[in-house]
């Protein structure tokens, strides 16, 4: 059914229900107890996980398929953004055009620069998109203001036209992004017994939209055209011995990659209508290859896993600090609790990058097929007897992708 | 330690157990539920301390956030109170604020207005946090005020000082105690006319995005009222880290002063090429060349090592200071961690204090409520001299200090000497001053 | 002219902490066909060693001063340096102040340590990895090692003057004909174009004229064959990575006087580092010379008002137009091989 076979409809069906289930999952921790502090089922995280998944699906497109390792994509990233609040500053609150000019302007952008930078391959190639990308930020950061109001970020005011809209609300605010109606940060909130659960209209327009990617992505992995893809990367002289010419088809997946990238883009500035020209930076384009290399490239569902682990590292374990650490620990002696704490102290708060840090090396060193390898290497232990090695090629790297060799 | 984190959340939560345990299911769109946005229901309040923890402002981040816990402590009612006690207020009474112990939350801005947000948007969602505070470039500063109007919650400004934050991009619940570059010009200006003389041409390098530019205009505004000229005015890129190639070209022109509207690492940068230069040992038209840094940061201008010496510039507070606030706030500071407090701890100390003072007064945690008691009030004993928070911009008025290098510093927090307090009546401006124009205030937003 | 002239230094000087830093890069991954994020943070930990001499010389004990009173009014503690109290002022002064210099006696052996343990504890197992895998795993080792130096001494710059002999600036118009202080250079800048320019040619030459240099190159070009003639070729691998971060240290050590150091100033210098290797073509050490050079001197000129007035913003983005211009005309940049990180 929908093209998909079997096992590819029970991961779909895995990832649909983990993700609609989110706010469950992700709210394991009673809100009043001290392990609360690792909850992430609040709104603008699970947005987060949802939107940076895209992006990692959609990065992977490219490089797992046809290991052209990009290090410009936050660009698109960044120019779907730009897009999407200039549509809320001119035509109307309404995400849906945001979203789609997003899309469509990433498109165009990451036509342009595909077109030039596929022309070279390997690390040349890598090095075109970032110097790319790199331009566009130091643009975007002063040259551009005008158009991207540089440091400060692209922002809505109250005098902006919105021509299918109000420039501002009855009593004077700037008004929110809706999806015709329905206010993306509405909040419903459930409590059961000691747990708040936020279930919020923004979170699940983003989680739709990332199924209907991760859907998208699967029929392409699985489809002639994917295959088309896989053969770029294993040979491509070989590919254009046998008369095919593999440019338009990587151009097509840098396009549809950029158009996720554009995508996520859009959706981000629909959450929180804002666009920084950081998100264009070199250390953008980075995270998403680190999401997508951690998670297990060329994978379905490592990419998204990648990004929910960085973003959670991000967000949670930069939050902290010596205070919670001793509400942590306080049920030690005071001598002990101490101790603990200035252990401890260095890897999280403002210590969260020499953590990030540290797993990344672990993870490389240990699971060369990212988190994804891990998770088949714990279920291998469990059926161990039976399970011949012969499951989904997508979901058992064997051949690591070679990037850029 | 015996301080275990109790958020409202928390509290609220552990009642409802004990009562029902079963769903209780609540909508929390526009005017329902609660009256505004986190309103504190438990025994404690929740504040959010957004700072820098990474990136190249983490130190200024890891003083403000000091001066944070300070803060909190001082209204909880430990230590020696500090400014507390020379506050001209006396609403605070130690116990918390509005009876309620405060908590707080901490996250990391990254010095990027994303991140800045999101940390933001984390401590509202789901610590609860009544106000938002901190913050070290105006991006972020101006980034997450705008926040805060969307979500409802009062957002008090630590070290943010482009004109836009209260000009362009002010908002009805944000708050800026720090001054703003259009001070800096006003209070710069008189002294440097009198040191350098009234005929100086200028050269400026700038920091290429809007603090830089803001800057740059108020400074050129305010020094060729003056008489100065200005002779170039060249922008660098932010990600410049070697300023050869923008020196260089000084020596070609008849310019006798260089102004380096930069900041942070841009700035010790700069400023040690220059000297490298041999800028310092120059004479042009007779006059001895000169250079000067309008807002200095002393935590960072300590990577610039002896070359600031005798460099003019202006900050928004020193510890030198000799008024019983500052002092308070040096004894209780300096005490608790063993060195004196930036100019940025000062800002976030003070932005803390005024806060909770003004719940005290509106008698209510309610944005609203607390935005009124804070617009034209006017206070003292917070260092600065009396101070004003104007309404119509929500920017404080106070005395700015011109500062200069110090020639023997006796240790090495003793960098900058205080040579002017410049009067508040000599930097203030109109609300609609074109520099501060465009953009409203908007009305005050309590969210939910 | 005169301005030309300036900004001809100005991009030289530039261009030796490029080529200097690419120089290793390039070494690195001609040799062991490793891509080393972890490069520029070999740099800032050389820059480090400068910091920590100095700091070390400057260990004080603290006698009290009751005439003078510190920010809490208490008696001023004044710090004397030990050295300076052990050889006299005179001699611990000078000791102090040529502690730049003296790093490099100490950054030697450290960075060439660094550089062992590195390559034997991590990047041999990474030699039959996909260079994704490498790109990852020395990205996130940079990462750790900035954020341990950033807990040791703080996320501010920390100021390491150049001794005092080396502090004014020369003229040089005076020498050419020109007015004079019109075209004047910091003599410690020129002191670093010298170093690169010694440590290039030594690196050069020990490839060129030792033994051990040929085995290497030849190495470098058909490992397979060399190994095959029964070459340890491993052991003198792991020999040029400790040079390699040897050179990248001892420019982070001299590059201190010139802007103070702080934790990320080698991410600063990676991205341009690897436009300038790629530029140059990847595993061609002329290349990244040249590349080095090119780009420094480009940029210099970039930044003058004449042409940021033409082209504005021209300055923001030079280095990347220069590079995609040129591996859109060059393939496989200035000097690079057929084949290699192609595919």
């Amino acid at each position: 059914m929908l093209g998909l076979d079997k096992k590819d409809w029970t991961l779909l069906l895995i990832v649909a229900v983990l993700a609609l289930a989110a706010p469950f999952i992700l709210n394991p921790f009673p809100a009043g107890s001290e392990l609360a502090q690792f909850n992430a089922g609040y709104p603008d995280l699970m947005q987060r996980f949802a939107i940076f998944g895209i992006f990692a699906i959609g990065f992977n497109i490219l490089f797992g398929l046809t290991g052209y390792l990009s290090f410009g994509h936050a660009a698109f990233l960044g120019v779907g953004s730009y897009s999407a609040v200039w549509m809320f500053k001119l035509l109307s609150m309404n995400v849906v055009p945001a979203i789609l000019l997003s899309m469509v302007v990433a498109a165009l952008f990451s036509l342009l620069i595909g077109f030039v930078s596929l022309r070279r391959s390997g690390i040349y190639f890598s090095i075109l998109t970032l110097a790319f990308a790199q331009m566009s930020f130091n643009l975007a950061y002063s040259v551009l203001t005008p158009i991207t109001n540089g440091e400060t970020g692209l922002q809505l005011t109250l005098d902006d036209p919105r021509i299918l809209g109000a420039s501002a609300t009855a009593d004077g605010s700037i008004p929110v992004t809706n999806l015709f109606g329905l206010e993306m940060r509405s909040t419903f909130e459930l409590e059961i017994g000691a747990w708040l659960f936020q279930f919020n209209a923004g979170y699940y327009l983003c989680a739709v939209i990332m199924l209907l990617a991760f859907y998208a992505a699967m029929r392409i992995f699985r489809s002639p055209f994917g295959i088309m893809l896989r053969a770029v990367k294993s040979n491509q002289q070989r590919m254009t011995y046998t008369g095919l010419n593999p440019r338009p088809y990587t151009l097509a997946a840098f396009v549809i990659s950029g158009m996720y990238a554009g995508l996520a883009g859009g959706l981000m500035a629909s959450m929180d209508p804002l666009a920084g020209a950081e998100r264009m930076q070199w250390t953008a384009s980075g995270e998403v290859v680190l999401m997508t290399i951690l998670g297990g490239a060329g994978t379905l569902l490592g990419p998204v896993l990648g990004a929910g682990f960085i973003k959670y590292f991000e967000n949670i374990f930069s939050k902290i600090n010596d205070n919670v650490l001793h509400g942590w620990f306080s049920f030690l002696p005071d001598g002990l609790e101490d101790l603990l704490v200035s252990i401890v102290h260095p890897f999280v708060g403002k210590g969260w990058h020499l953590t990030l840090g540290i797993l990344f090396m672990l993870v490389v060193i240990f699971l060369p097929g990212g988190l994804i390898e891990g998770g088949q290497r714990i279920v291998r232990l469990f059926r161990k007897k039976k399970a011949p090695r012969g499951e989904d090629a997508d979901h058992h790297p064997k051949e690591t992708p070679h990037v850029a060799e | 330690m015996s301080n275990s984190k109790f958020t409202r959340r928390g509290v609220l939560k552990t009642g409802a157990v004990t009562g029902a345990g079963l769903a209780l299911p609540t909508i929390f769109t526009a005017s329902s539920a609660s009256a505004f946005t986190n309103e504190p229901t438990g025994a404690s309040v929740t504040l959010g301390f957004n700072v820098p923890q990474t990136g190249p402002y983490a130190d200024e981040g890891a003083d403000e956030l000091r001066a944070y816990e300070l803060a909190v402590e001082h209204l909880n009612g430990g230590g020696d109170g500090g400014m507390m006690n020379t506050f001209s207020s006396k609403a605070l009474q130690g116990n918390g604020i509005l009876g309620k112990k405060v908590e707080y939350v901490t996250g990391d801005t990254q010095t990027k207005s994303d991140a800045a947000r999101a940390s933001a948007k984390s401590m509202i969602e789901k610590d609860g946090a009544i106000m938002i505070t901190g913050g070290s470039s105006s991006g972020v500063a101006v980034a997450v005020q705008g926040l805060c109007q969307e979500a409802g919650v009062i957002f008090m400004a630590g070290l943010t000082h482009s004109n836009d934050t209260t000009g362009k991009d002010k908002k009805a619940n944000g708050f800026r105690h720090f001054f703003n570059a259009y001070m800096s010009g006003a209070a710069l200006a008189p002294v440097l006319a009198k040191m350098y003389g009234n005929d100086r041409k200028a050269y400026h390098l700038t920091a290429d995005y809007t603090w830089g530019w803001t800057q740059e205009e108020s400074i050129v505004a305010a020094t060729e009222a003056l008489g100065w000229t200005t002779v170039n005015t060249v922008k660098t890129p932010l990600a410049q880290t070697d300023f050869s190639a923008y020196i260089t070209p000084i020596l070609q022109t008849d310019a006798d002063v260089l102004v380096l509207n930069h900041y942070g690492g841009n700035m010790v940068n700069s400023l040690t090429n220059a000297v490298q230069f041999g800028l310092r040992d120059r004479i042009v038209n007779g006059k001895q060349f000169e250079i000067v840094v309008p807002l200095y940061s002393r935590l960072m201008a300590r990577g610039a090592g002896e070359n600031v010496k005798g460099i003019f510039g202006s900050t928004n507070w020193h510890w030198s200071l000799q008024d019983a606030g500052s002092q308070a706030f040096v004894k209780s500071f300096g005490t608790k961690y063993g060195f004196p407090p930036s100019q940025a701890a000062h800002t976030c100390y003070v932005q803390t204090l005024l806060y909770a003072d003004a719940v005290e007064r509106a008698g209510s945690f309610n944005p609203c409520a607390v935005a009124e008691a804070l617009e034209g009030y006017d206070f003292d004993g917070l260092g600065n001299g009396p101070t004003h928070y104007r309404a119509a911009d929500h920017q404080c008025f106070k005395d700015v200090l011109v500062v200069r290098g110090k020639e023997n510093p006796t240790s090495e927090f003793d960098l900058l000497e205080v040579v002017e307090v410049t009067p508040r009546a000599q930097v203030e401006y109109a609300p609609d001053h074109p520099m501060f124009a465009g953009g409203s205030l908007g009305t005050c937003n309590p969210g939910a | 002219m005169d301005a030309i002239l300036l900004q001809i230094l100005n991009g030289l000087d530039k261009g030796s902490a490029y080529a200097l830093i690419a120089l290793g890069l390039t070494l690195i991954f001609g040799t062991l066909g490793v891509v080393n994020f972890a490069h520029g943070a070999l740099f800032m930990i050389g820059a480090f060693c400068a910091v920590t001499l100095s700091k070390f010389l400057t260990l004080s004990f603290e006698t009290v001063d009751p005439t003078k009173t510190d920010f809490l009014g208490q008696p001023l503690k004044v710090k004397t340096p030990y050295v300076e109290a052990w050889f006299g002022p005179d001699f611990g002064g000078a000791l102090i102040d040529w502690a730049v210099p003296l790093s490099i006696l100490f950054a030697i052996p450290v960075m060439i340590t660094v550089g062992f343990v590195m390559e034997r504890g991590l990047i041999k197992h990474f030699y039959k990895r996909p260079h994704a895998d490498q790109i990852l795993v020395t990205f996130g080792l940079a990462i750790v090692l900035q954020e341990i130096i950033k807990q040791v001494y703080g996320a501010n710059p920390i100021p390491t003057p150049a001794p005092d002999a080396f502090r004014g600036s020369f003229d040089f118009g005076v020498l050419l004909g020109f007015d004079p202080s019109v075209i004047i250079y910091p003599y410690w800048r020129l002191v670093y174009f010298l170093f690169a320019a010694v440590i290039i040619g030594a690196v050069f030459a020990f490839l060129q004229f030792t033994t051990f240099g040929m085995v290497v190159r030849a190495g470098m070009a058909d490992r397979e064959t060399v190994g095959l003639l029964g070459i340890n070729i491993d052991r003198r691998f792991t020999i040029m990575f400790g040079i390699a971060a040897a050179v990248a240290g001892l420019a982070g050590v001299m590059y201190t006087p010139i802007n103070s150091p702080n934790y990320h100033m080698g991410m600063d210098f990676l991205v341009l580092s690897f436009v300038v290797v790629v530029v140059g073509g990847m595993g061609s050490l002329p290349g990244a010379v040249a590349a080095g050079f090119l780009l420094g001197i480009l940029e210099s000129f970039a930044s003058m008002n004449e042409i940021k007035s033409l082209i504005p913003g021209i300055d923001q983005i030079i280095i990347y137009l220069v590079a995609i211009v040129i591996l859109l005309t060059r393939p496989r940049g200035l000097m690079g091989r057929k084949g290699v990180m192609e595919d």
